[in-house]
């Protein structure tokens, strides 16, 4: 079969991610059910609003299936989506999946007026890549293990990380059109290798 | 390092994407709205349908009012300035407002032009009746496009009258030649380059919403099957008897918007929506839509 990943699209800008999966010529649905996840070998979690997404899981019995999808496959989160994998969201009003062990606070890095695009150098197995990267009322992670490995800083601030299968993000590489997290993420998704050692 | 660029604008519109935006009036309400998993509140003094009763002059409101809404929800927070008010925007900008939208719903400030959006760091929302009066409102600098409707009336039919004009000029000039363009371009009163981009992109180039009218789940279906993106609802929710069950039920059909079992779940058992009024039953000089060109 061939292997394909989903999109959380309760809320957010699913599309976007969709036209970064398109261009690697991986494919890729929206999930909105539960019923999705039993098609798809990885999901991203987009970016949103998490409150929002915390409800609608709720209410649609996608948590847990999200929770026990995440033993086997890979996630990648942005943003929002970030929020969603962490620890801890120090905010009773979000429920997370608790799939990196990490916590962040939710727009810490201010209201809208701060949101910017920012050149960040990525570090990850051998690869150093310069990449641009949008930050739209961001949450900043506070606090991560031993187990997480961060492969970006923001001003001394990590801002991309990964543990074990997950990949979670502070920023939008999808808006700038930057293909390399997804890469990483779904490294044993996508077979051209090549692209993500390219450089 | 760049703050306030037009892509980081458009940022915030892209993420605001399949949800519901609610007008609030006061932190209570707010708590309400997002309790119910709205994407963003409005913060306005009095929602369209009172201002429709109450009449006299609309502006900008207090920004003590929308300080507390502010201080009360994590999530972005709108508010409105008068068409041409570019001295309210620049008070909304200073309170580090989300968004502003330069709204037909207040009183114009100004009768022939719009505020010149570029020179701002936050985005600006802007009504459109019409795929011309959208690209003129994106070439001044607009982040985001949302249809005029009729606010305040609780009829959906003015909304679906201006998204389907938006989406059949759309494809229209997506099937035009190169050289019928700078025409179109002159027939809708837009800017060329704009008429150019959205004939190669078959949409437009800014996110592209609802507004005015929505009262019920199923006209929020109703909006984002004819393609809008992500639905304001104004009056619609706190007119209604009860505000919380229709929010969450408003919610969920912009998310489920395809799937009619989802529909008739959400749409049961819901108190009276606002009761709403004909277009034939507001005078003409008083339709809200009229403003701006």
């Amino acid at each position: 079969m061939v292997k394909k990943i989903g999109i959380l699209a309760l809320q957010g800008n699913f599309q976007k991610h969709k036209l970064i999966l398109d261009q690697l010529g991986v494919e890729s649905t929206y999930v909105r059910y539960s019923s999705s996840l039993d098609d798809v070998n990885g999901l991203i979690i987009p970016g949103g609003e998490s409150t929002t997404m915390t409800k609608l899981l709720d209410r649609s019995g996608l948590f847990e299936s999200i929770v026990s999808f995440a033993d086997k496959n890979p996630i990648l989160g942005t943003c929002a989506g970030l929020i969603m994998m962490a620890n801890n969201a120090m905010d009773d009003r979000v429920n997370t999946f608790k799939l990196l062990d990490i916590d962040i606070e939710r727009n810490a890095s201010g209201r809208q007026i701060d949101s910017l695009v920012e050149s960040l150098t990525v570090s990850y197995d051998n690869i150093q890549k310069r990449i641009d990267a949008t930050f739209i009322r961001a949450p900043k992670i506070i606090r991560h293990g031993k187990n997480v490995n961060v492969i970006a800083y923001y001003k001394g601030t990590p801002c991309a990380v990964k543990s074990g299968k997950h990949v979670g993000l502070s920023f939008h590489p999808e808006l700038n059109g930057v293909s390399l997290f997804h890469e990483i993420a779904f490294n044993n998704i996508i077979n051209n290798k090549e692209g993500l050692h390219a450089a | 390092m760049s703050k306030g660029s037009f892509e980081v604008k458009v940022g915030l519109a892209e993420m605001l994407k399949g949800g519901v935006i609610m007008d609030v009036t006061d932190s209570k309400q707010a708590k309400i709205a997002e309790d119910a998993g709205a994407v963003a509140v409005m913060a306005l003094e009095r929602i369209p349908a009172d201002i429709r009763v109450d009449g006299g002059i609309a502006r900008m409101s207090d920004p003590s009012m929308i300080k507390e809404i502010q201080d009360t929800v994590s999530i972005p927070v709108m508010a409105k300035c008068r068409i041409g008010h570019f001295a309210e925007a620049q008070i909304l900008e200073a309170l580090e407002i989300d968004f502003i939208d330069e709204s037909e719903v207040l009183t114009p400030a100004d009768e022939k032009n719009h505020i010149w959006k570029h020179s701002f760091k936050v985005p600006f929302v802007c009504g459109c009746r019409n795929l011309g009066e959208a690209l003129r409102r994106i070439g001044e600098g607009a982040a985001l496009i949302r249809t005029k409707g009729e606010a305040g009336s609780g009829n959906i039919v003015e909304a679906v009258r201006h998204m389907r004009e938006v989406q059949s000029n759309i494809k229209k000039l997506s099937k035009m030649d190169d050289d019928e363009l700078m025409a179109a371009s002159k027939d809708m009163g837009a800017p060329f380059a704009l008429v150019q981009q959205v004939s190669n992109l078959g949409k437009l180039p800014v996110p592209n919403f609802a507004a005015g009218g929505i009262a019920t789940p199923a006209d929020a279906s109703l909006m984002m099957q004819l393609g809008a993106e992500t639905a304001f609802v104004g009056s619609g929710i706190f007119k209604s008897e009860d505000p919380a069950s229709r929010a969450t039920a408003i919610v969920e059909a912009v998310t489920y918007f395809e799937d009619p079992d989802k529909l008739l779940n959400v749409s049961t058992g819901l108190k009276s929506a606002m009761k709403g009024l004909d277009i034939s039953e507001i005078p003409e000089d008083q339709l809200l839509q009229e403003r701006g060109w």
